[in-house]
């Protein structure tokens, strides 16, 4: 495994040293003189993480600067739910990221609740806990296949994807909804688990680790795939704080955070959640972070199985929520998802609907700043690649 | 670079041998989730068109439309749900919010059609594939989008209440009107049942917003009496409350009740805004007859329209069968007089002790006036006529109210038994049991009535709190003979009552005379229902006048008789209650404003 000091690209102090000019630390590009070529990646574009697009010069195959061009995706949630009540806000928030909608649902209905000043009742948060992990285990599988299928391994893809499906016929069970889960309330879920939901669930675990073992002998124990991303998009620790970057991206650094250890909440204090981290930085060490990681919520979701109550409300007592008005105040909620710390800022100003909410999404930073500096001087076959390892997710950008 | 990793990959070969995880058919081998959020049903023998999924629908994607074979009837508004499957996002928040439970979910994956139009469509009504699918899903007992949990009144205990005739109910604080007004969830179903069609929703949603004088102005809009309504209204809109299919009905009485008594009798006309009225009188007079509900409706709304009115009332006290037939305990005769002395403020002229047919004629007032309202309600007791009922200690249960209101004294006896079922029966019972309790320190009193406890025509409440109060509910029997020893009254000898109405609706009884048991009693009261005495009329009008097989003065829609001049409502038209008298009041003083128009 390569350390920093090998590493072949320098991410945070880009090479720029083939520009022809620098002015306001930007290069000075002239199309004309046939050196440089303008090339669009997306917003259509497979290897693209949803509907977003790099504006890339490349010089041949080398980026020399790279843009990131958002607006492709805006259906403007924070917006819509200033004009929406409280409960109308809740089918609303799961759409802001597709391949993990529970953070969201988690950390708008834990807002309310904290506006409100209400406990949600034990068996709920258990519920709440299970969800949360379930979905970092659907996030992390759609992101393994996207990391394998962006560098050309497309069967990985299917299987992961195919290995998602049914964590989602799980969530269909337990929520009824396959990717639009919508089911945590304000105030707690909306239902209680199925019968038999527990074997099933323990099942699966079993059969997705054994997929999980083909994965790591064919994609991570791979030749190619090591010297294609070792050494790729290597994040400092020093740009960890500089560029506010969190999740599996920061701890592959070394930075020690996890809002599951550092602030718990739900029952993950309750947990052995340990804190998984790497010192290389690069690519190849976020994947290898995020492949442990997601064997640590097959581990957590086997112990949440073991310790959800078999009894008690699953949602606290709650006003007609037609009518519901929240005190004034403002509150900001976080949560760890995949990508990192995922949070909403809410403030109520005591009638029924949020006078502003605003979304955190983890991907702001790493697909726009650190896209934009880590692109600079790979190959654009790479492009992809780095993207994906930065589990960039374009909808929780545009809010 | 390691061996390793260069051999490790070429493993991706051992699947080929596996056998696949995936499902080769999944629409057919693999059914949804018996949870699964699907394509929306709707039970109509549930739903009652309350339209609570609409108002939770964050997409607008549900339309209450009227379908065919689908009446408005009470409590059910006859729209159904129109789901548009442009909009819907399948969030099933209109699942969990339906009180009724109607509208469900089947598990259903896909749905294709070639009409654009299939995909806007009325669940239940509009033929569907999956409209017969059992599973799919449903509400979940364990959660509630809405407050089916009523906020306790809080109410004098019984022994704190049997001696003496203090108001029972405390009535809401605060704090809890605005929990319980947060229940609300403003279908307006009360709305249409309500006889005045009080906007309900509007006054509570004022309680909500803490705007009390808004909610006061709310009230008068179509009830001028909201101190008595407030506390003793048959409330025909907490029956038909959404939320009364999944739990408590909203106290809707209660917070009427609330609003008024935030607000002190002085204030009532600048919120009203009915301060300078004087300046507006029409040169135009209509004349009342009965200073009840019926009567003061009608005589506010025409005085709010500038016309002069009198009353004229032949008891000492305004109020009618408010004040004469409902006990203090139910309502003080101070809230009464607030409601009243506020429509007296704005011109309105009671005389009182004078009685219509005998100290002045309803010629004369034709004469006198350019109108005439009649609200003269029903004051007769009914008798049961079985052998006994002749005797002086058999008493109709109007006339013993009105001698207690009156402040006359009653001859209690040690041991009475009541006959009826109703509101009425239970509120002489428990005088009764009241002035038993006074005189002699215990209760002797037993009420029975043909009506089997699950029918009895009473509130439940008053059964139950007349029972706290030691009287005795005996139901199912019918009264046979009242016996008679050495000319007083021995006690009453019952049968077992089987059946109250036939096949048809029709009251006819059904006894069983080999079940038969005696209560012992010196005193008999009747209360089985009240008749009207219209000996005001004199032949000639009543030759004039038209009249229903059974007896009623017949009415057009704006309470206006065969003789133009004359309206008549309240218990002798419709109810008998408080509320429809007023609103019988209301709609009058409005036919009288457009037949005065016409002349």
């Amino acid at each position: 495994m390569s350390n920093l000091s090998e590493s072949k690209y320098r991410g945070y102090e880009a090479d720029r040293s083939k520009y022809p000019r620098m002015e306001n630390g930007k290069p000075v590009i002239d199309l004309e003189s046939h050196m440089y070529t303008k090339l669009w990646q997306g917003p259509q574009h497979p290897g693209v993480t949803g509907n977003m697009a790099v504006e890339l010069i490349v010089n041949g195959d080398e980026i020399v600067d790279a843009k990131t061009h958002m607006g492709y995706l805006h259906r403007a949630f924070e917006k819509l739910m200033e004009r929406r009540r409280y409960i109308q806000c809740f089918p609303l928030v799961c759409r802001i990221c597709v391949p993990e909608p529970d953070t969201n649902e988690y950390c708008v209905s834990a807002a309310m609740e904290d506006l409100a000043g209400i406990q949600v009742p034990e068996r709920a948060l258990w519920l709440r806990t299970l969800n949360l992990e379930m979905s970092r285990i659907g996030s992390y599988l759609m992101w393994l296949g996207g990391q394998a299928g962006s560098l050309g391994m497309g069967a990985i893809g299917q299987w992961t994807i195919g290995m998602r499906d049914f964590w989602l016929d799980l969530f269909e069970e337990m929520t009824g909804g396959r990717v639009y889960h919508m089911y945590m309330i304000p105030g707690g879920v909306r239902k209680t688990l199925p019968e038999g939901f527990r074997d099933r669930a323990r099942e699966l675990i079993v059969t997705t680790r054994k997929l999980l073992y083909d994965v790591e002998n064919t994609f991570l124990s791979n030749a190619i795939i090591k010297s294609r991303l070792q050494g790729l998009g290597v994040i400092s620790p020093e740009m960890v704080d500089e560029y506010g970057i969190v999740g599996p991206n920061a701890r592959a650094s070394g930075m020690e955070h996890d809002i599951r250890i550092n602030n718990p909440y739900v029952k993950y204090g309750e947990l052995d959640v340990k804190m998984l981290t790497s010192t290389v930085g690069d690519a190849y060490a976020r994947a290898e972070l995020r492949y442990r990681d997601l064997h640590q919520s097959l581990d957590l979701v086997t112990e949440i199985l073991n310790r959800i109550p078999q009894d008690g409300p699953i949602q606290a007592d709650m006003p007609n929520l037609l009518n519901w008005k929240i005190p004034a105040g403002q509150t900001y909620v976080k949560a760890e998802s995949t990508r990192g710390e995922h949070g909403f800022y809410m403030v109520s100003d005591g009638s029924d609907k949020p006078r502003r909410v605003f979304a955190r999404g983890a991907s702001y930073t790493h697909a726009i700043s650190v896209l934009e500096e880590l692109a600079v001087n790979i190959s654009i076959s790479d492009l992809a690649g780095l993207m994906v390892s930065l589990h960039t997710c374009p909808p929780e950008i545009e809010r | 670079m390691k061996l390793k990793d260069v051999l490790s990959p070429l493993r991706v070969w051992e699947r080929a041998a596996k056998k696949p995880m995936t499902i080769k058919d999944p629409i057919n081998d693999r059914p949804g989730a018996v949870n699964y959020r699907g394509f929306h049903k709707n039970d109509f023998s549930k739903c009652i068109g309350c339209g609570s999924c609409e108002e939770i629908c964050q997409n607008d994607a549900i339309d209450l439309v009227p379908v065919e074979g689908q009446e408005t009837v009470e409590g059910d508004s006859g729209l159904r749900p129109m789901i548009d499957y442009g909009r819907c996002c399948w969030c099933a928040l209109c699942v969990d919010v339906c009180p009724t439970g109607a509208l469900t979910m089947s598990n259903e994956y896909t749905w294709i059609a070639d009409n654009p139009e299939d995909y806007r469509f009325v669940p239940g009504a509009d033929k569907t594939a999956w409209q017969d699918s059992e599973k799919g899903y449903t509400r979940s007992p364990d959660i509630q989008i809405l407050d089916y949990e009523r906020v306790d009144m809080q109410e004098l205990e019984p022994e704190e209440r049997d001696k003496s005739f203090i108001e029972i109910v405390k009535g809401y604080n605060k704090e809890q009107a605005m929990k319980e007004a947060e229940r609300c969830l403003e279908c307006g179903l009360c709305i249409a049942t309500c006889p005045a069609h009080m906007d309900i929703p509007g006054y509570i949603a004022a309680i909500r917003d803490d705007d009390i004088d808004n909610a006061l102005r709310i009230l008068y809009e179509t009830n001028p009496m909201p101190e008595i309504c407030g506390r003793i209204c048959t409330h025909k809109c907490e029956t038909v409350c959404a939320l009364h299919n999944n739990g408590d009905p909203l106290a809707i009485r209660w917070l009427k009740r609330y609003i008024v008594d935030q607000v002190p009798a002085d204030k009532y006309s600048e919120i009203l805004g009915t301060d300078h009225l004087e300046d507006e009188v029409l040169n135009r007079k209509v004349a009342i007859i009965g200073a009840g509900p019926a009567g003061l409706s009608a005589a506010y709304y025409l005085a709010i329209m500038g016309y002069k009115t009198k009353v004229y009332e032949a008891l000492p006290d305004p109020g009618g069968m408010v004040r004469y037939g409902i006990p203090e305990y139910r309502l003080p005769y101070d809230q009464i007089d607030k409601d009243i002395d506020y429509i007296r403020s704005l011109g309105v002229e009671i005389q009182f002790n004078t009685r219509v047919g005998t100290d002045i004629t309803l010629e004369e007032l034709h004469g006198s006036y350019d109108a005439v309202f009649a609200g003269t309600g029903l004051h007769l007791g009914r008798s049961t006529r079985v052998p006994g009922a002749d005797n002086k200690r058999v008493y109709f249960a109007t006339d013993l109210l009105r001698e207690v209101t009156l402040g006359n004294e009653i001859d209690v006896a040690e041991n009475i038994v009541v006959i009826g079922g109703g509101n009425v029966a239970m509120d002489i019972t428990r005088t009764l049991a009241r002035l038993q309790n006074l005189k002699y320190g215990k209760v002797q009193v037993l009420a029975t009535c043909l009506e089997a406890e699950d029918i009895m025509p009473a509130d439940v409440e008053e059964v139950v709190e007349a029972r706290e109060e030691n009287a005795v509910i005996d139901p199912g029997w019918g009264p046979k003979e009242i016996e008679i020893r050495d000319g007083k009254v021995y006690g009453l000898h019952v049968v077992k009552c089987l059946s109250v109405f036939d096949e048809n609706g029709r009251f006819s009884p059904k006894f069983d005379e080999d079940q038969k048991k005696f209560f012992k009693a010196d005193m008999v009261v009747e209360s089985i229902g009240q008749g009207m005495d219209l000996s005001y009329l004199s032949e000639g009008i009543k030759s004039d006048l038209k009249f229903s097989p059974r007896g009623r003065i017949e009415v057009d829609d704006s309470f206006q008789s065969s003789l133009q001049w004359l309206f008549v409502g309240g218990d002798i038209i419709q109810g008998p209650d408080v509320i429809h008298g007023i609103a019988n009041g209301y709609i009058a003083a409005k036919g009288i404003d457009t037949y005065l128009n016409k002349k």
